[in-house]
């Protein structure tokens, strides 16, 4: 899977991008958020508070709970500002 | 019609583009959007604008298309620029041409409101000394919900 951060999120993770292989156990948004928690302090501090985190999965707008596989473009982001 | 652009935009240029022979419109309505020189009590010198390409694409199309089967329209634009902007320039174009200026106005101000909220950009501000991300407002998601039909 492809994974993307942007805004602030990505500042705090420190890449825009990054391609991962699903970690075993992963099968939610929700799921990927905690498991990149563990693998370093940037991730921590993107994801500290979930609410104000967006997420899209193949650039559609999704829940926590929406199911992740290995094809996927899957990116985080802060709530929009453009206009 | 949607273009997400680094270069700037001529607004007479594009509204007209947009009427040039279609003789059956009879209202046209637009909305610039400009960099502000000021952010809170901040004085800002430059923003930068970051979107997700792609997405954005996708979710300016989806807007677009919402806009026309609300209202019976003949046309309508979407132009959004990225990139660092200074005050005073144009950020972002919306309009949209009808029959009757009803439909022409509502679809105008459907279309930034929506925008505001759904499409995927984010503001740098370069304040002294520093970068600022501009931070959502509730007031934005406000003005899209009163756009949020019943089911």
């Amino acid at each position: 899977m492809k994974i993307l951060y942007f805004a602030w999120v990505r500042e705090a993770v420190g890449k825009s991008e990054e391609d991962l292989n699903l970690p075993e156990g992963v099968a939610s948004v929700s799921d990927l958020v905690a498991w990149l928690k563990q693998q370093d302090t940037g991730y921590e501090t993107a994801f500290a508070d979930n609410a104000v985190v967006r997420v899209a999965v193949n650039q559609e707008y999704v829940d926590l709970d929406h199911r992740v596989s290995n094809g996927d473009e899957i990116a985080f982001f802060p709530p929009v500002t453009g206009g | 019609m949607i273009r997400v652009q680094a270069e700037d935009f001529d607004l007479g240029d594009e509204l007209k583009k947009m009427t040039d022979g279609n003789t059956g419109i009879g209202g046209l309505c637009s909305f610039v959007g400009l960099v502000r020189d000021m952010a809170g009590d901040e004085r800002i010198s430059a923003m930068t604008l970051e979107h997700y390409p792609g997405m954005t694409e996708k979710a300016l199309a989806d807007i677009e298309k919402q806009a026309h089967s609300r209202w019976n329209l003949d046309e309508t634009l979407i132009i959004h620029r990225y990139g660092r902007l200074k005050p005073g320039e144009q950020i972002v174009l919306v309009a949209a041409a009808s029959a009757h200026r009803g439909s022409a106005f509502e679809a105008c101000h459907f279309l930034i409101d929506w925008l505001k909220t759904k499409a995927p950009f984010w503001k740098l501000e370069d304040t002294p000394g520093v970068g600022k991300w501009v931070d959502a407002r509730t007031s934005d998601d406000e003005a899209e919900n009163r756009w949020n039909k019943p089911d």
